[in-house]
């Protein structure tokens, strides 16, 4: 039973971890909280279930459509609205990301109606027994293709020529660019690699929960940077541990009866870290300098 | 004067011009916290739901005078600050912000959950005790006590924090206690703002006070202008108001509004009127009309 539970948790903390990893990396380099990110997870989403039910195409056609769609889109987002405000005020960005984030949602509901949509079942319902736990199909392909992702990522990020610009980037923005690295890019970079993990997360959620509407993104996307800020923000490991930290404790608190306090429990756990770690289970400590 | 009395007598345009008053007071508290001491808070509508329900439970279950559930409701809403602010404002900037953002979604499914509040069907059948000169006249209050507030050693103390809170502290600015000081006057405002909600639309929800309304809040201050009182005024009035003239492009409306908030923040980083100093505007008017004025005198 508890291990049942375990299981379910640590499915849904890893699509979490999937869109953590988005805000994570775009807060690391360039400290912000990307509000929009959420909407480009409900984009994904849409666009799989499109690809699905319209053109037939196989589920990971779809998600392929779906980041094809999304990198894009986040890539523009960024150039129209973060770019031109790099250098103002920390709100400055914050407000026109929640811009952002109301025109796509709007978009969508005008584009696609208010109601939820359920998933076609392209993934037939087999369940796999090992002892005491079941795995159903779905469960296992988010499991293994979130873990496939963060490797890949873990890959890009540690070993690649624009992985090292973007550690760079994140330790000093300023030196980096000194030092030739095309900061602009790197950045761009970033936003492109969040996108397409999130359109991954955002097809990958609407298969397991089979349910898709224009304001998915806005619950999930909080509960998301919840996770990227538990884990550590800016860390990459920190935000697969948040996510999955998260994804467990929800499974848990519903399974004992707080069902009703459901989205209450990421924020609070939240707080309850940062009250004694303040940079949250991964983060390193700020240092104040005068 | 026809036209203004007109506006007052439409029922309309006075239900639209109320609820701009009481998001202003709201507003104004937010703008103390964010814009004159530098500290993020994006659960200021939980601070108004607080104000709320303690005003409207007080009017329904204990039937005593509005105005006093409507203090009753702003001191318990500085309250809930206080206790919040303790151990949170020893956090900075984002992490403070991420805090204060699911203090807001715990009260509200708090709200959600529990017997009194009517849960998620809200609280209905609050009568309407809220009118324009009510809001009127508390807006003019909190403007003035803002200006005095900012305009005092304390709100000196406030603006060194933001500017520096380490040199702050090195001046002997016990900055936690300013801090915790100054989150709890705006939330005193927020829960003024969130009993005259109540008893205007004479519902409640907690849904009405999510996170997307304490956002709203924070539009207004930094698109008016960080820091700004009147930036914060006309933040207020041209985003409350935008949807409405916005209505006849009907499901258009908030495509429109997302993409306003973009393009203002893009064109204008610091707010409409941020770190526009009024008096000097006005004093350089002044000396730019004054030489034709003589002229004119002259002739």
């Amino acid at each position: 039973m508890y291990l049942q539970q375990l299981v379910n948790g640590l499915t849904l903390g890893s699509t979490y971890a999937l869109i953590a990893l988005g805000y994570t990396m775009v807060y690391g380099i360039i400290q912000l909280i990307n509000f929009a990110h959420g909407e480009v997870y409900m984009i994904g989403a849409f666009v799989g279930l499109i690809m699905v039910a319209v053109y037939k195409v196989n589920f990971f056609l779809a998600m392929l459509a779906a980041m094809a769609v999304c990198v894009p889109l986040a890539v523009l987002i960024e150039r129209v609205a973060y770019r031109p405000l790099r250098r103002s005020t920390r709100l400055a960005p914050l407000i026109s990301a929640i811009g952002v984030s109301i025109f796509l949602q709007t978009l969508v509901t005008l584009m696609e109606g208010p109601n939820p949509k359920g998933f076609p079942q392209v993934i037939e319902d087999t369940v796999y027994v090992f002892g005491p736990v079941q795995f159903s199909k779905v469960q296992v392909i988010i499991l293994v293709l979130a873990a496939l992702l963060m490797l890949l990522l873990q890959y890009t990020v540690k070993y690649t020529r624009m992985g090292k610009a973007m550690r760079a980037t994140s330790e000093d923005y300023e030196t980096a660019s000194l030092m030739g690295i095309n900061v602009n890019r790197v950045i761009s970079f970033t936003f492109a690699l969040g996108a397409a993990l999130a359109a991954a997360g955002g097809v990958l959620v609407g298969m397991y929960f089979n349910s898709i509407y224009p304001l998915m993104g806005v619950t999930v996307g909080l509960k998301s940077f919840c996770a990227a800020v538990l884990g550590g923000i800016g860390s990459i490991p920190g935000a697969v541990l948040g996510g999955m930290f998260l994804g467990v404790a929800e499974v848990f608190g519903v399974a004992v009866g707080f069902d009703t306090y459901r989205d209450a429990i990421a924020f609070g756990l939240l707080i309850l870290v940062l009250l004694f770690k303040p940079t949250g289970l991964l983060g390193m400590p700020i240092q104040r300098k005068v | 004067m026809e036209f203004l009395l007109d506006i007052i007598n439409n029922p309309y345009y006075e239900q639209v011009l109320t609820m701009m008053g009481i998001y202003l007071i709201a507003a104004l508290g937010l703008n103390l916290i964010t814009g004159y001491t530098g500290q993020f808070s994006f659960g200021h509508a939980a601070f108004m739901s607080i104000g709320a329900y303690s005003s409207a439970l007080m009017t329904l279950k204990m039937h005593t005078p509005f105005l006093v559930n409507l203090l009753a409701g702003g001191l318990i809403a500085a309250f809930c600050g206080i206790l919040l602010a303790f151990p949170s404002m020893r956090l900075t900037g984002d992490y403070l912000g991420i805090t204060t953002l699911g203090f807001g979604e715990i009260v509200r499914v708090l709200f959600i959950n529990m017997e009194i509040t009517g849960g998620a069907i809200g609280l209905a059948g609050i009568p309407k005790e809220t009118d324009f000169v009510t809001v009127f006249v508390l807006v003019i209050l909190s403007v003035w006590g803002l200006y005095r507030i900012v305009n005092s050693r304390f709100g000196r103390a406030l603006a060194a924090i933001r500017e520096d809170e380490i040199a702050a502290e090195t001046m002997g600015v016990n900055a936690l206690m300013y801090k915790v000081e100054s989150f709890s006057i705006g939330c005193f405002l927020a829960g003024i703002s969130g009993g005259l909600y109540a008893h205007s639309l004479q519902y409640i929800n907690p849904s009405d006070f999510g996170f997307a309304k304490s956002f709203e809040l924070l539009n207004f201050v930094v698109i008016g202008g960080l820091g700004s009182i009147p930036g914060t005024v006309l933040g207020t009035a041209v985003l409350s108001l935008a949807p409405e003239f916005l209505r006849f492009v009907k499901e258009y409306r908030m495509l429109i509004y997302g993409a306003l908030m973009v393009a203002m923040m893009v064109f204008r980083p610091n707010g409409i009127l941020g770190g526009v100093n009024l008096g000097d505007l006005f004093r350089r008017l002044k000396r730019r009309t004054k030489p034709p004025a003589a002229a004119s005198g002259g002739a």
